[in-house]
């Protein structure tokens, strides 16, 4: 309790004697950077296995010859856009990116480059943390709309280099009672994640206490904290949004 | 000048300073001892503003700063160099823009003029050739030497050295403690030394402050410091052997 009430006055302190804006542009660039490299390669691959193991899987479960295999794609299309590309991705996200930023604060703390930041008159939450939940902000929805497109694209090459579906009809199934909210929908997701996965990160990450194994626990705990927040978010955005 | 008043600190249940007050003045090294745990670098960070204390009050040349307002500190603030136990070099940063980066923050230096600065202060140190290095490249003197060169480049008034060689071989650690003796002197700074190196109190140590559990139990210069009377500083000073075989002799 008394965590969650010290997590607020830290997000308060984000906005507080703030950097120049030229010095935030700087930093916010580096860390789109950081996040990018960081996580593109495993967003590719991961989405692209996903796609694929959907099709194979659903046409395996669909085997009645009157089901039009058309809605093998528009299975693959929902399943993307509502859980598989903003919630597992966040959750890999949370691994990969959110422990990596709470690592990353962690060290600064223990070797005290934090202190020496404020000792300059620095706000170090805001240097150091506010870019990161920016450039997070910024970096998870295109992160998730290339996992949406690999997951797409991985279940087209898998059907159709193994027969299950032909192209037009895999396209069809795309575009078949498309509603575009889901889209919308999946890119508020997005956004909300990323403020979770990297604010919390950076939370545990900020307030390390100890030495070098402690900073290992804190990016644990950012990564165990951050998925149970993605998961208690996922199931309240669907109530709020699609009841 | 900086004065310090009825410093108390505690975490939770724990108190680690208890009502410390003193002076430390300005263009002599101001050495801070006690043995490891005291809470020596509480009371730097006390000092410093990273640690707020509970009661007590600190004057930059009587200007309040535990309870001055965001001007003062921050006027303050711009005037402090500050060297950390472990260096705390920024490790994204090169070693000149580790050295570089409180100009960058704090003045609006253009570049070039910078660079020279960068440069000066960095060959000051004895490390005129590491511009381009990582800090993760550099052995611990040379770590602690890019952090005095961080901390005097703005040309502070007033400079704080936690342990400035802990980790350091004898004949380094003479010359980080003559480096910052130089220091104080040339650009007359107050300077505070935390440390427990009886090296150091011997060589830099005209004015100490003796911390024992949290409480300060006596000042005074180094030539006074083997005959104080104050049972906990002689066997803090007698532990070690050269002082101790010192005393056997006279
Ligand atoms: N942020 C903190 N929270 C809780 N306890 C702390 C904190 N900082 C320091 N302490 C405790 O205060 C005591 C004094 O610590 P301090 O770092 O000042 O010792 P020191 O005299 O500098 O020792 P050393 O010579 O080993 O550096 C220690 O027991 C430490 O556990
Ligand atoms: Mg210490």
């Amino acid at each position: 309790m008394k965590e969650i009430g010290s997590y607020f006055i830290f997000l308060g302190n984000l906005f507080i004697n703030r950097e120049s804006f030229r010095t935030q542009y700087r930093l916010i660039v580096d860390e789109c950077v950081l996040i990018g490299l960081d996580s593109i390669f495993l967003f590719v691959l991961v989405s692209t296995f996903i796609g694929a193991v959907t099709t194979v899987q659903t046409a395996y479960n669909l085997i009645a010859p009157y089901i039009p295999n058309y809605v093998i794609s528009q299975v693959v299309r929902e399943m993307t856009l509502l859980e598989l590309a903003p919630t597992i991705m966040a959750i890999i996200y949370a691994g990969k990116v959110g422990s990596s930023m709470a690592g990353n604060l962690g060290t600064m703390r223990i070797t005290e480059q934090i202190d020496a930041l404020e000792v300059m008159g620095i706000n170090a939450v805001n240097y150091l943390v506010l870019p990161k939940i920016v450039a997070s902000l910024f970096m998870y929805p295109l992160l998730v709309i290339v996992a949406g497109s690999c997951s797409l694209l991985g279940g087209y090459i898998v059907g159709v280099l193994t027969g299950i579906i032909a192209p037009t009809e895999y396209i069809y199934g795309l575009r078949y009672l498309f509603n575009d909210f889901t889209v919308t929908f999946a890119l508020i997701k997005a956004f909300a994640f990323a403020f979770l996965v990297s604010s919390i990160s950076s939370f545990k990450g900020f307030y390390t206490k100890g030495g070098a194994l402690e900073v290992g626990i804190s990016s644990t705990k950012a990564v165990t904290t951050s998925v149970i927040a993605i998961l208690i978010a996922d199931y309240l955005l669907a109530q709020l949004l699609l009841a | 000048m900086i004065e310090i008043q009825r410093i108390s600190k505690s975490f939770g249940d724990r108190q680690i300073l208890k009502d410390i007050s003193g002076v430390f003045e300005k263009g002599k090294p101001n050495l801070i001892i006690g043995a490891s745990g005291t809470g020596k670098s509480v009371l730097l960070k006390c000092i410093v503003g990273l640690v707020k204390p509970d009661t007590g009050t600190v004057f930059y040349d009587d200007r309040n700063f535990t309870d001055g307002d965001r001007k003062v500190k921050k006027e303050v603030r711009r005037e402090i160099g500050m060297l950390f136990q472990g260096g705390a070099l920024f490790d994204s940063k090169t070693v000149e823009q580790n050295v570089c980066f409180p100009l960058d923050i704090l003045t609006s230096m253009p570049k070039e003029e910078k660079a020279e600065r960068v440069n000066q202060v960095l060959t000051r140190v004895g490390l005129a050739n590491a511009n381009k290095k990582m800090p993760s490249e550099l052995s611990g003197g040379m770590r602690k030497r890019v952090g005095i060169a961080r901390a005097i480049v703005n040309n502070p008034k007033y400079l704080f050295c936690d342990e400035p060689n802990s980790g350091l071989d004898p004949q380094t650690s003479i010359l980080i403690d003559e480096l910052i003796k130089e220091l104080t002197v040339d650009y007359d700074t107050t300077t505070i030394v935390v440390t427990h190196d009886m090296n150091s109190v011997m060589g830099i140590g005209d004015n100490i402050m003796f911390i024992f559990q949290g409480k300060k139990l006596w000042e005074g210069a180094n030539k006074d410091i083997t005959h104080s009377g104050v049972k906990e500083l002689d066997d803090f000073v007698f532990a070690n052997k050269v002082m101790n075989a010192m005393r056997q002799n006279t």
